[in-house]
């Protein structure tokens, strides 16, 4: 399993006078764990906006499945199976948990233009719904607004909702930010368990969590992609031990 | 199922089926064409209730659909007695004076002119929104202030009402039970709308709208539909008000009128729906009692508003039917 799910190539971006990404080039192989690591500031974020489409690249392409996706929309793109779960939890607070997964899958069954049947009655969705509930581990809280979750909650959440929407290619970003060792642990267990059956790019601070996840890791300095590589040699690696993990 | 709500909505709903006889019973017929009127601007209110309470579109140009739906009879009607055809070019367009013809017309012109300037008004967001729908609606305004073969800014007068085969619109009884059964019909809708899938989009868009176009769906799309569907409502309360009045001018698309649809909006409770009939019939009820005391009526009803917006989220309506913490 080689084949490229999504790839960047010399992607650009800047800000004013703040170059925030140059020249980059990813290549995510179908199946994989990829990593994305990087001191602060390196530009993760903007770079899964880029992937995302919530921002437009000044220049470069990229591509998805072999299509070129550098022009298709925020929408469209994740129609065509990307899907993202955000750093900071943008979650529907008015909604239940179970309300919020049942608004991703309607977004994979596209039933969004339905315009008479009560969506809290259409069993089909709510049952699709649930399964996400339990997966995530949130059964017992699954009538509860999701504004009244805890936070470690809300990360459940948030990825479950990128997961229910049945992604190709799922970003994560920084899941593990402002968790305890214990909700650390818990969501990297989510995530092992997903391993192989959806490709993952993860844009990860915690190096302990990366290093024990995933199958190959980039590291972002400055907006470039230094190095990409396993894990054993990316830790050998002098440039990038230099850049990011010789500074701790 | 015998909760708060579903008694203050039975209530109400007996209290204005029981209206007519009441007020025959205590010879105070005119008070019906004041109710009349409060049921039109509830439905227009609720209409603008869909896309402020529920998509979060801040709309300052609402009672625009209202004029171009109630000129669009008015004109219709005009040409009906002057008995020369609306235009010649590139069919031949009558007017009439046939509800059954000139209604869906009217709404479907204020649906059409929803469309089109919905979708220039929902490539913006927040303030800008809001100042495109008044720029729009003032437009309209202009326009029809400068149409001097309709009235200009005098406005035009109708003889009669619309005529339905088997009803006379012209007693005040049969319109008021008409403008009754359009408003619960249009409430009944509305509320199946806004739970079904497409009303759980709409109420994400508001929250969250970036996260429901990663999610995957066009939200302008959305958007777009439910603006549309809001704009022949609101079509349609300007056909009925202007049916009651028998009169229209381009004051009725004026902006301070789309303010007044907000004030209704918010002084009912916003995304409730019925609450924007309550505040209707709050604001022109307490207008039409204060008038008779002072003419600077205005004075008492400023502080009253800004006395409910501040202490009742919800609106008057949610203060009746209590905070079942804002979730069905």
């Amino acid at each position: 399993m080689s084949d490229v799910l999504l790839q960047a190539e010399g992607l650009c971006k800047h800000f004013g006078e703040l170059q925030v990404c140059r020249n980059l080039n990813l290549e995510i192989e179908s199946g994989e764990l990829h990593a994305l690591i990087g001191p602060n500031g390196a530009g993760k974020t903007t770079v899964l906006n880029l992937l995302t489409g919530l921002l437009a690249p000044d220049s470069g392409a990229l591509f998805l499945n072999g299509r070129n996706i550098t022009k298709t929309s925020v929408p469209e793109r994740a129609n065509l199976g990307l899907a993202r779960a955000f750093q900071v939890t943008s979650l529907f607070n008015k909604f239940t948990v179970r309300e919020n997964l049942m608004l991703a899958v309607q977004a994979q069954q596209k039933s969004g233009f339905r315009f008479w049947t009560n969506a809290a009655h259409d069993k089909k969705l709510v049952e699709s719904a649930d399964e996400f509930v339990e997966q995530m581990g949130l059964t017992e809280r699954a009538t509860v607004l999701a504004g009244s979750l805890s936070h470690g909650e809300r990360r459940q959440l948030e990825m479950g909702m990128a997961l229910a929407t049945k992604p190709d290619m799922l970003l994560l970003d920084e899941p593990m930010a402002g968790l305890g060792p214990g909700g650390s642990l818990k969501l990297c267990e989510l995530i092992e368990g997903l391993k192989g059956g959806v490709t993952i790019l993860l844009v990860e601070h915690d190096t302990h969590a990366v290093f024990a996840l995933a199958d190959r890791i980039s590291v972002l300095v400055q907006g470039e992609v230094v190095a990409t590589d396993t894990p054993q040699l990316i830790k050998a690696n002098s440039l990038v031990q230099e850049a990011y993990l010789g500074g701790v | 199922m015998f909760n708060r709500t579903y008694i203050i909505n039975t209530i109400g709903l007996l209290f204005f089926l029981l209206l007519p006889p009441v007020t025959q019973m205590l010879g105070q017929e005119y008070l019906l064409s004041l109710f009349s009127r409060i049921l039109i601007y509830g439905l227009a209110a609720a209409s603008l209730d869909l896309i402020l309470g529920y998509g979060g579109m801040v709309s300052l140009g609402h009672a625009v659909f209202m004029g171009v739906g109630g000129y669009s009879v008015g004109i219709f009607a005009f040409h009906s007695y002057e008995s020369f055809p609306v235009f010649t070019w590139p069919f031949v367009l009558n007017g009439t004076e046939t509800a059954l013809l000139a209604w869906p017309f009217a709404v479907l012109v204020a649906a059409v002119f929803g469309l089109i300037t919905g979708a220039i008004c929902l490539r913006t967001k927040g303030m800008h929104f809001i100042m495109i729908t008044l720029a729009f609606a003032q437009m309209a305004y202009y326009f029809f202030v400068s149409l001097s073969k309709y009235g200009g800014s005098d406005g035009l007068s109708l003889y009669n009402r619309s005529t339905v085969p088997g009803l006379d619109l012209g007693s005040d009884v049969s319109f008021y039970y008409l403008c009754l059964a359009i408003l619960i019909i249009f409430l009944v809708v509305a509320k199946r709308l806004v739970r079904s899938h497409f009303g759980r989009v709409i109420s994400a868009c508001c929250e969250n709208e970036q996260r429901v176009q990663v999610l995957g769906f066009e939200s302008y799309r959305y958007k777009l539909a439910c603006y549309t569907f809001s704009a022949a409502a609101a079509g349609l309360a300007g056909v009925l008000l202007v049916n009651q009045s028998e009169f229209i001018s381009p004051g009725l698309m004026h902006w301070t009128k789309s303010g007044e649809l907000m004030v209704m909006v918010l002084l009912g409770g916003m995304g409730t729906l019925v609450g924007p009939v309550l505040g209707a019939a709050t604001l022109l009820l307490m207008e039409d009692i204060l008038a008779m005391y002072t003419e600077h009526w205005m004075i008492i009803l400023g502080p009253f508003l800004i006395i409910v917006v501040l202490f009742a989220k919800r609106g008057l309506y949610g203060l009746l039917v209590g905070t079942e913490n804002g979730h069905e």
